[in-house]
């Protein structure tokens, strides 16, 4: 204790404390320069962040009528959410069958988007030898990412539509003699698009496990006289896991969440985890929602707690 | 190792090249039909080549009132993008030493991130929401509504793009020589100077990245905005509203409009990073190449 205040009046009087960084003598303490510089972004979090999740908690344990929330404890957020559920069994309710198909096209997407992004990580960390090229080609990659997403949806309509090029395409060349109807505002739209949205999610940490790989493992291997298939399983896909874990835990979590993919591509007509917090809120019911959120929530934690015991996010970052 | 590619690469290059078509294809798409003549549909083919729609965007007499939305979103991207830039670089820089508070502070930023926009965006609506109930009941019975484009709405923005800012400034640390700072400590640099003259600098180009994802997430967000954001709307909220009841390639119109936008301020960032480098690749030290 002593020890602190002295090193704080005067830093690096005390040998061995401190780095070589701390040892210039300055007025400010370390510590309290640290709080300037970190506070403000901690203080971002923790009133947009941390304090709205803890009102999300309280809030779904409030009641409600219908046009505001009523301050009092009350477990209606979550009787109506889970209404029918067990008078039901063995059949599933609503609320049980939107987590089960939301829980389908998230193992769709994900599966979908550890493929395409995989490949397209190994090709570029692996076959793209110059670093020019790496860097275009990932640019390339990333330059969607920062355009809007509506608009990426909505770029599938004149493609996909009734009219759409897909569709006159195969109806020209005689493949179809109707047009197909579940191209657009389908499970499968849905599905195409969160692909094409975000798989970027995949490629950058995957590609960045990818490229920390010392080139002489791989050359090793072959001097070992091992397959490139064997390569591939034994040296590369473990060295890349923990990019592919944090890749699938980015896209579980935003395929989890997703109300406006689902809503835009769905024709908003398909039932989601997100799309129940959307429709309870426009209906006014803010307790109905925050228990949903916390449903929600509590799914994801246990989804990342799982894909987490695979590897320590923090050492990989 | 053998001579020339092996097959593999030229399966996973047209592989590669179809991805990068998938990305690109219906982008381009829509871009084409905005210039839809006046006749034209939703579809192809198209009906003559015309700036009919992105004209009638301009003149107000569409569905939304794009003037507003389009100033709006700019100021708030703005904003966001100058507030992710100096809290991530100071917070980075915080992250070099140890501090109390820092794995609270990094669980924060990654949370913020993977915790679903949806429930990121009613917390926000419904902290804002209590805190007018408590003004109204304590304070002022006719106050209308804290929640705003600057306030509630800006706070959402900045709890996508802080996490990315943060990681970038991670990013740029794993990489830095603290070597250059020590130097310039030891020819009597104070903490600002240094920061300033030898480590600023040097990061430059990185921290132009960090505005640029702070400017377009901010730009095209949505999720958050949407229980967020208050009685406005901005261009990204309006698109999506116009998404259930369009019929005419207006909506590709305002599409390439917001996208052109994004292109601008892509290619503005792009272009003043490249030129950054090319001048610490001719003028910087050659500190870190090794001694002559």
């Amino acid at each position: 204790m002593s020890e602190e205040v002295l090193q704080q009046a005067s830093p690096g009087l005390i040998p061995g404390s401190g780095t070589a960084r701390a040892a210039k003598p300055t007025r400010l303490s370390p510590s309290f320069i640290s709080w300037l510089q970190a506070g403000p972004m901690m203080l971002v979090f923790l009133a947009f962040f941390l304090i709205p999740l803890v009102f999300v908690v309280i809030v779904s344990f409030w009641d409600y009528n219908e046009y505001q929330l009523l301050p009092a404890f009350s477990g209606r957020g979550y009787t109506d959410t889970f209404e029918g559920c067990l008078a039901q069994l063995p059949d599933l309710c609503t609320i049980g069958k939107t987590y089960l198909k939301t829980l389908k096209l998230c193992f769709m997407v994900w599966a979908i988007t550890l493929f395409i992004g995989f490949w397209v990580a190994y090709f570029l960390a692996f076959h793209v030898k110059s670093k020019t090229w790496q860097m275009g080609l990932s640019l390339l990659c990333t330059i969607p990412f920062w355009t809007s997403n509506v608009i990426r949806m909505i770029a599938w309509i004149p493609l996909l539509g009734r009219n759409g090029l897909v569709n006159s395409g195969l109806v020209k060349t005689g493949l179809i003699n109707h047009p197909l109807e579940w191209l657009l505002f389908s499970e499968f739209s849905v599905v195409l698009a969160l692909v094409h949205l975000f798989t970027f999610f995949m490629v950058v940490p995957i590609f960045n496990s990818m490229i920390r790989i010392d080139k002489s493992l791989i050359e090793a291997a072959y001097d070992a006289g091992a397959t490139g298939f064997q390569t591939l399983v034994n040296v590369i896909i473990p060295l890349a896991k923990p990019g592919i874990v944090i890749g699938s835990i980015f896209v579980i979590t935003i395929v989890m969440g997703d109300f406006i993919t689902i809503g835009v591509m769905g024709g908003q007509q398909i039932a989601a985890a997100g799309k129940i917090i959307e429709t309870r809120v426009n209906a006014l019911q803010f307790p109905a929602a925050a228990a949903n959120a916390v449903i929600l929530l509590v799914i994801t934690f246990l989804i990342i707690t799982m894909m987490s015991r695979i590897v320590d996010i923090k050492k990989e970052l | 190792m053998k001579e020339g590619r092996p097959r593999s690469f030229y399966v996973l290059a047209i592989f590669f090249a179809a991805y990068v078509l998938f990305l690109y294809g219906p982008m381009i798409a829509i871009y084409v039909l905005s210039f839809q003549g006046p006749q034209g549909g939703l579809t192809f083919p198209m009906n003559g080549v015309s700036t009919f729609w992105i004209a009638k965007l301009f003149q107000g007499t569409g569905i939304v009132d794009l003037g507003a939305a389009f100033r709006r979103s700019l100021l708030l991207g703005i904003i966001v993008m100058i507030v992710t830039v100096v809290l991530s670089v100071a917070a980075g820089m915080a992250f070099r030493r140890k501090f109390k508070a820092q794995s609270i502070l990094f669980y924060s930023a990654i949370a913020s991130l993977i915790v679903p926009s949806i429930i990121t965006s009613l917390g926000i609506s419904l902290e804002f929401r209590i805190i007018d109930d408590l003004i109204k009941a304590h304070w002022n019975e006719n106050f209308e509504t804290s929640m705003g484009l600057l306030t509630s709405g800006l706070g959402a923005h900045l709890t996508w793009t802080l996490p990315f800012g943060l990681l970038i400034m991670f990013a740029i640390f794993n990489r830095f020589d603290p070597r250059l700072e020590e130097a310039a400590r030891d020819l009597g640099a104070t903490p600002w100077q240094t920061f300033r003259h030898v480590v600023l600098p040097i990061i430059l180009p990185s921290v132009i990245g960090i505005g640029l994802f702070g400017f377009t997430l901010s730009w095209d967000e949505l999720a958050r905005s949407s229980q967020a954001i208050g009685a406005v709307n901005t261009l990204p909220l309006d698109l999506q509203g116009l998404t259930t009841t369009v019929t005419n390639p207006d909506i590709y119109a305002l599409g390439t409009v917001i996208s052109a936008v994004s292109f601008t301020v892509i290619t503005l960032a792009l272009g003043t990073i490249h030129v950054l480098n090319k001048r610490q690749a001719a003028k910087g030290s050659d500190a870190g190449q090794g001694l002559v």
